[in-house]
């Protein structure tokens, strides 16, 4: 293969210093031992310290933590079904269906669910609303995977396994469930990297009351950005970039677009 | 052949239709215990379609299915007393090789000390004692064959179906694994279903084979039969290598047959059937069954023909010759290069003559389509 040149490099360069800087950016404030980011003072952890004082902030995190991990099994549990039954049953409409609420803009899913919640159920805002939202958007990309995860598979594993003697719930338990394993897993971490750091959503359907860490950074910047948004946006951005390499490794079918061995 | 009263798998009229596209049409077949059972065919012929119903994993449109008598019908795949060996394998990658082994005894509800022990019989039995504890990505090809006999074979299925289990080989594996399999088969006396495209495979291996075209069966004989007294034009075409010449009757008597070939002029053969003058067919003549004479030689004999070699294919201990009649007709021939100190017999060009006993080709009739 040939090597890219100076050109590609840059421009590789400047399109990953684009995205990345900014990042970096808040990530080195969060660490300035200064009131303003404006100039660099001097290293501190005091802004991490002034974090796990926030009482609002630790409650916002506790919430976020609790909606996420919810809301990624369910949503890993019925996106696992979906994904399966994609597979299976080769209805055109299907992937359509649990499809679109990934494709669909953010603000119109929010808006629609509000006024389900609302003028349907008449359902009071808050913790509920906000978990069934998120299981709601992660179904989707969880059926992604393990239909991915499917794809790549010899379909006559599970005739096999019929053929000697399992009946398809056996099959279902001893053969399909270790096979899309990772996949589950790769699928339950994206969710909760979704469900972690949705704003948009969430904003339209958390009502008074309960915060989530997004709108709690949020309700935060309308005044400043202050060294402690830069140091829970850091914390943020670490956990979601650990939970997104660790499901890539474990499907990495997803990323390369072709089946895992 | 041990035949009992009642044949292990009844395929009675069986129908199976994809669409307008039959893929399975009326096929009647009688499996006896203990055989060795080939359908063989080109791809797209019914042969898959058929062992998919036999298992279980598709049903008839019409027809039945009898195992011991009883209508396989309505029951499930799991709960049929036969397993297949698939084309894939389709060994469980997330258990070892013991544990796929294990796997058909285990879902049979076998105590754990049994299984241990039928497994490392089985293992041994393909020659695998050694490989329990590794994974099915680590082994070879035909290792991977080995385990997947194994899984088939472990509980003693009444059938064990194998659908082209030796497709995905090497040839000089598979020429290992061809006697592999007849050892088995005779060692553990389970009966086979195999399925497989290649007919030296179907001829080497089977104790009977049913050949199949577009979801019929043409023929169903005895491998040596089948090769001696093709029953079509198919199956004559299908099986080896064979000359067609298009013939009519000229007289037929008891045994006798008198035969004329458009250009070729009059051929003596033998068939006991009753024919009619007028008749029409192919007559089939397997190359090997030609003799090809120096020019001159042997002159004024029944069945001898002048012509040239125009093409040859010397393979060592055979030649295989394509020689050019004078009426224009091309006939191949085999020659066993058996004298010492020559290589071979005839060259390109050389003026020959072929000639042939008058027993040697089968006459099949086919009567006019209505």
């Amino acid at each position: 293969m040939k090597k890219p040149g100076v050109w590609l490099w840059a421009a590789a360069l400047t399109v990953y210093a684009f995205l990345y800087l900014p990042l970096a950016i808040v990530v080195i404030f969060s660490f300035n031992d200064s009131m303003l980011n404006a100039e660099w003072v001097g290293f501190t952890w005091r802004w991490y310290a002034t974090l796990i004082h926030d009482g609002e902030m630790l409650q916002a995190a506790g919430n976020s933590l609790l909606i996420a991990l919810l809301s990624s099994a369910c949503a890993t549990v019925l996106g696992a079904s979906a994904g399966i039954a994609m597979h299976r049953y080769r209805f055109r409409w299907l992937p359509l269906l649990v499809l679109t609420p990934v494709a669909m803009p953010e603000i119109l899913l929010g808006v629609s669910l509000l006024l389900f919640f609302r003028q349907v159920l008449d359902l009071t805002l808050g913790f509920l609303s906000i978990l069934v939202a998120h299981i709601t958007f992660s179904i989707g990309f969880v059926a992604v995977i393990v239909r991915a995860r499917l794809a790549g598979m010899d379909e006559s594993l599970f005739e096999a396994a019929r053929d000697l003697g399992a009946t398809p719930w056996t099959t279902f338990r001893r053969i399909t469930l270790p096979l899309i394993l990772p996949a589950l897993a790769a699928g339950f971490l994206m969710s909760f990297t979704l469900s972690i750091d949705d704003f948009v959503i969430t904003f339209f359907v958390a009502g008074v009351g309960v915060s989530t860490l997004p709108l709690q950074i949020y309700s935060m910047i309308k005044v400043a950005v202050t060294p402690e948004v830069n140091a829970v946006s850091t914390l943020l951005m670490a956990l979601t970039l650990t939970l997104i390499l660790v499901s890539t490794r474990l499907a990495p079918d997803v990323l390369k677009g072709r089946g895992a061995v | 052949m041990i035949t009992s009263a009642m044949p292990l798998l009844q395929i009675r009229n069986v129908t199976r239709r994809f669409g307008a596209f039959t893929a399975v049409d009326a096929v009647s077949l009688d499996i006896e215990a203990g055989e060795f059972f080939t359908l063989l065919g080109p791809s797209g012929c019914g042969k898959t379609t058929l062992l998919r119903m036999i298992a279980g994993f598709d049903a008839p449109d019409a027809g039945e299915l009898l195992l011991d008598g009883r209508p396989l019908a309505g029951i499930p795949p799991e709960a049929r007393p036969l397993h297949t060996v698939f084309q894939s394998y389709a060994l469980f990658p997330h258990m070892s090789v013991a544990g796929n082994v294990a796997f058909p005894l285990e879902m049979a509800g076998c105590a754990k000390d049994e299984i241990r022990r039928r497994v490392a019989e089985t293992l041994a039995l393909v020659h695998l004692e050694d490989k329990g504890a590794q994974f099915p990505h680590e082994l070879s090809g035909g290792q991977k064959q080995r385990v997947a006999l194994a899984r088939g074979l472990v509980n003693r299925p009444r059938l064990l179906l194998l659908d082209e289990p030796l497709g995905a080989l090497d040839a000089k594996l598979r020429q290992e694994m061809q006697g592999e399999l007849i050892r088995l088969q005779r060692d553990v006396g389970v009966t086979f279903v195999f399925v497989t495209h290649s007919q030296q495979e179907a001829l080497a291996l089977s104790h009977r084979v049913a050949v199949m075209k577009a979801g019929r069966v043409e023929q169903c004989d005895v491998p040596d039969r089948l090769y001696t007294q093709p029953a079509n034009r198919f199956v004559a075409d299908f099986i080896g290598k064979i000359n067609l010449i298009e013939v009519e009757v000229v007289a037929a008597s008891k045994i006798q047959l008198h035969l004329r070939a458009e250009g070729l002029g009059a051929i003596a053969a033998t068939d006991p059937r009753p024919l009619r003058p007028g008749d029409r067919g192919a007559f089939a003549l397997r190359p090997e069954l030609l003799r090809v004479h120096a020019h001159g030689e042997a002159a004024g004999l029944k069945n001898h023909f002048s012509g040239t070699v125009r093409e040859l294919l010397y393979l060592g201990d055979v030649t295989h010759y394509k020689i050019a009649l004078d009426c224009g007709l091309v006939l191949e021939a085999l020659m066993p290069n058996a004298a010492p100190g020559r290589a071979k017999f005839h060259e390109i060009g050389d003026p020959v003559a072929v000639s042939w006993r008058h027993d040697a080709g089968v006459f099949l009739h086919e009567p006019p389509a209505r």
